[in-house]
C-alpha cells in the first residue's frame, strides 16, 4: 500500500502557472526525491500531494483512491516539515500523540504507538519534554515520530534537513535513510540538495519551473542526463561544458564530468591556465581558465600539486563526452 | 544578552532624559494622589506640597463613600471595560487570522477597510450613533457602551494582531490541518498562545482610552444606574463650584483598577513591543 499517481496535476496562482502538468508515479515503498533549484515548484507540489494547496487541475491518486480534493488529514498522509512545526505547548509524547488522539483512538493504543516510534528514534529519554528544551536534531526527531505514530500510506519531507547544521544533517540523512528500510513505507521527498536526493533517493525527479525535466533512480540520471539542466543540477562538482566547434564536433555543446578530466602537461586537446586549487585530502580539485570553454573542473583523486599560474594541458575520453543541441536536449 | 560598552557621559545622558520623561509623565498622577489626602485649603495655598500632620485630611474620600453610588459606578466602568476588551481581542484576533492566513478576493481591501477606523475618529458618528441606540432601545444601558467601545477597538486590534499573525509559522498551522485539528482549534489552540505578548499589547491600548472616556457614557448611559466612574466623578464639578477634595479622591481611586489590569498586561507588553525591535 502507498501508491501514489498525479496525472496532469497543474496549479495556478491566479495567472501564473507554477506547475504546469506533472505526471508522475511513485510505486509502493519507493523513496522518491523532488530535486530543482529554489522556485522550481517542488514545495509547491509537495503541498499540493499533502492538500495543503488546492490542485488547479489533473488528479492525484493514492492507492486508487482519488485524494484530490480530500482535506489533508483524511489523505492517510504525514508530513515533516523544514521548521519541524511542533506544537510547543505539548510534550514530545502529546505532539507525537496528537494526530491519533483527534482521530479517536483509544489512549492505550496511542501510548504503545507513540512508545514505539519513541524506541526508534532514542526519544524515550525525551518524551515529557517541550519542545523548547530539545536541539535542533532531537526536535527534527520528534518530527519524524511524529508522522511514524500515525502510520500513514505515504510520508511527505519538505527539506527537512535544510535547519541542521552540516554534521547533523549527514547523521539525520542516515537515520532517515535507515527508516525508509525499516518501515518499507513509501516517501516522497523535497531538497534543493543534490547531494541529499543522490544518496536518498530510489527515485529522483528533477523540477524546473513548474515542470519535470526527467525522471529517473539517481546512477540513471548521473550516467544519462536528458539535457544540459540535469546535467548540470546532478553531480557535484557540477559537470564542464565544453564548446563543440572549438572541438571539431557536430553538437552544439559536449559535457565532460570533473572526474573524467584529465590534466597533462604533454599533448592535449585543451590548454589552460590553473586559477584555483582546492585540496581536500580525499581528493583534490583543480580549475582551469581555458580559451573558448571557460572555468573547468578537474577532480584528481589523491593530494596533487598544481601551482596556481601554471599552464597544463587537458585531456579526456572523448566516448566520455555528453553531446546536446542548441536548446540543450541531449544528442544520442 | 550581552551589552556594548557604552561612554559613561552617553549613559547618563540617555537616563537623564528618560527620568525627565518619567517626571513628567507621573506628575498629574502625583499631583491628584497628593492633594486627594489634604484638606481644601492646603490644595489651594500649596499644590505640590506632601500632605503633612495639620494639612492631612480624608474628607475627599468621606464625600466620595457617602455621596453617590460609588462602587456601583466602579462595577458599571469595570463590566464595561471588560466585556469591550474581550469582544475586541476575540473579533479583532479573529478578523485577523482570516486577513493573515486565507486567499481571498479583496483580502487587502477588506484590510485597508478594517484598519480605516484607526484614522477616522469614531466620536465624529456620534449623533448618528446615539440615534441608533434611541432607534434600539439602548440607551442607558451598559450594552450601548460595550458596542460602542468595541467597535472603536477593533481597528488597532485587527491592524496589530494582522502583522504578528502573518509571522506565525505556516508550517505549524499546515501540521495542524494534517494532524486533522479544525480551524477553530488551529486558531484557538496554535496561533492565539504564540501572539498573546501582541494580545496584551492591544489589551492595553484599548483598555485605557474605554476606562478614561467620558464621552459616551455621558450621551449614551448617563443614568444613576449606568453612570461610569469617570462620569458619576463629575458630580462633584460644579459651574460655580467644585468639591476638588472628591474629584482627586475619586479620580484616585479610578486610577487603582486600571493599574492593576496594566500590571497583568504589562509583561506580555513589554516583550510585544520589544518583539520586533530586539532579536
Amino acid at each position: 500500500m502507498g501508491q501514489l499517481t498525479l496525472s496532469g496535476v497543474t496549479k495556478s496562482f491566479g495567472p501564473v502557472e507554477v506547475i504546469k502538468g506533472v505526471d508522475l508515479e511513485v510505486a509502493d515503498g519507493e523513496f522518491c526525491v523532488f530535486v530543482g533549484p529554489s522556485g522550481c515548484g517542488k514545495s509547491t507540489l509537495l503541498r499540493m500531494i499533502a492538500g495543503l494547496e488546492d490542485v488547479s487541475g489533473g488528479t492525484v491518486t493514492l492507492d486508487g483512491r482519488e485524494i484530490t480534493n480530500l482535506p489533508p488529514a483524511r489523505r492517510e498522509i504525514a508530513m515533516v516539515f523544514q521548521s519541524y512545526a511542533l506544537y510547543p505547548h505539548l510534550t514530545v509524547r502529546d505532539n507525537m500523540g496528537l494526530a491519533l488522539k483527534q482521530a479517536g483512538h483509544a489512549k492505550a493504543e496511542i501510548r504503545a504507538a507513540t512508545d514505539r516510534a519513541a524506541t526508534m528514534l532514542s526519544l524515550d529519554a525525551l518524551l515529557d519534554r517541550r519542545p523548547a528544551e530539545l536541539s535542533g536534531g532531537q526536535r527534527q526527531r520528534v518530527a519524524i515520530g511524529r508522522a511514524i505514530v500515525r502510520r500513514p500510506k505515504l510520508f511527505l519531507f519538505d527539506e527537512p534537513l535544510s535547519n541542521l547544521d552540516a554534521a547533523l544533517r549527514v547523521q539525520t540523512r542516515i537515520e532517515i535513510a535507515k527508516l525508509h528500510r525499516d518501515l518499507g513505507a513509501t516517501m516522497v521527498y523535497v531538497t534543493h540538495d543534490q547531494v541529499e536526493a543522490m544518496t536518498l533517493a530510489d527515485k529522483i525527479v528533477v523540477l524546473r519551473a513548474g515542470k519535470v525535466e526527467q525522471t529517473g533512480a539517481p546512477m540513471q540520471l548521473y550516467n544519462d542526463p536528458a539535457n544540459t539542466f540535469v546535467a548540470g543540477f546532478i553531480g557535484s562538482p557540477q559537470m564542464n561544458f565544453l564548446d563543440s566547434g572549438a572541438l571539431g564536433l557536430s553538437s552544439h555543446s559536449a559535457g565532460i564530468r570533473p572526474e573524467q578530466v584529465r590534466l597533462t602537461d604533454g599533448p592535449s586537446q585543451i590548454r589552460g591556465t590553473v586559477s584555483h586549487v582546492e585540496r581536500l585530502g580525499g581528493e583534490t580539485l583543480v580549475y582551469v581558465h581555458t580559451e573558448g570553454h571557460g572555468l573547468l573542473t578537474a577532480r584528481l583523486f589523491g593530494e596533487h600539486d598544481r601551482a596556481v599560474g601554471s599552464d597544463l594541458g587537458i585531456t579526456f575520453d572523448p566516448a566520455r563526452l555528453f553531446h546536446f543541441d542548441k536548446a540543450g536536449q541531449r544528442l544520442r | 544578552m550581552s551589552q556594548p560598552r557604552q561612554s559613561p557621559a552617553r549613559s547618563i545622558a540617555a537616563h537623564a532624559v528618560l527620568i525627565l520623561w518619567t517626571l513628567i509623565a507621573l506628575f498629574p498622577v502625583f499631583v491628584t494622589v497628593v492633594n486627594s489626602f489634604k484638606s481644601k485649603q492646603a490644595i489651594f495655598t500649596q499644590p505640590l506640597a506632601l500632605p503633612g500632620p495639620d494639612s492631612f485630611d480624608l474628607v475627599g474620600y468621606q464625600t466620595v463613600a457617602r455621596q453617590g453610588d460609588f462602587v456601583a459606578y466602579f462595577q458599571n466602568s469595570l463590566v464595561v471595560t471588560c466585556l469591550s476588551l474581550f469582544f475586541v481581542l476575540l473579533f479583532g484576533a479573529m478578523a485577523a487570522f482570516a486577513l493573515s492566513e486565507y486567499r481571498f478576493r479583496g483580502n487587502t481591501l477588506m484590510g485597508l477597510y478594517l484598519a480605516l477606523g484607526i484614522m477616522i475618529p469614531i466620536r465624529l458618528g456620534t449623533v448618528a450613533i446615539l440615534q441608533m441606540m434611541v432607534a434600539t432601545g439602548l440607551v442607558n444601558t451598559l450594552t450601548a457602551l460595550v458596542l460602542v467601545y468595541t467597535a472603536q477597538g477593533l481597528p488597532l486590534a485587527v491592524f496589530i494582531l494582522s502583522e504578528f499573525m502573518r509571522n506565525v509559522s505556516d508550517d505549524l498551522k499546515n501540521a495542524g490541518r494534517i494532524d486533522g485539528l479544525s480551524e477553530y482549534r488551529i486558531f484557538f489552540r496554535l496561533v492565539l498562545p504564540l501572539v498573546r505578548p501582541a494580545m496584551a499589547t492591544v489589551a492595553v491600548f484599548t483598555m485605557i482610552p474605554i476606562w478614561n472616556d467620558l464621552w459616551f457614557p455621558l450621551i449614551l448611559a448617563p443614568s444613576e444606574s449606568t453612570k461610569t466612574i469617570t462620569l458619576g466623578s463629575q458630580v462633584f464639578l460644579g459651574q460655580f463650584v467644585s468639591n476638588w477634595n472628591a474629584v482627586l479622591a475619586a479620580l484616585s481611586l479610578a486610577i487603582l483598577p486600571v493599574l492593576v489590569l496594566y500590571l497583568i498586561f504589562s509583561r506580555q507588553l513589554i516583550r510585544g513591543i520589544t518583539a520586533g525591535a530586539v532579536k
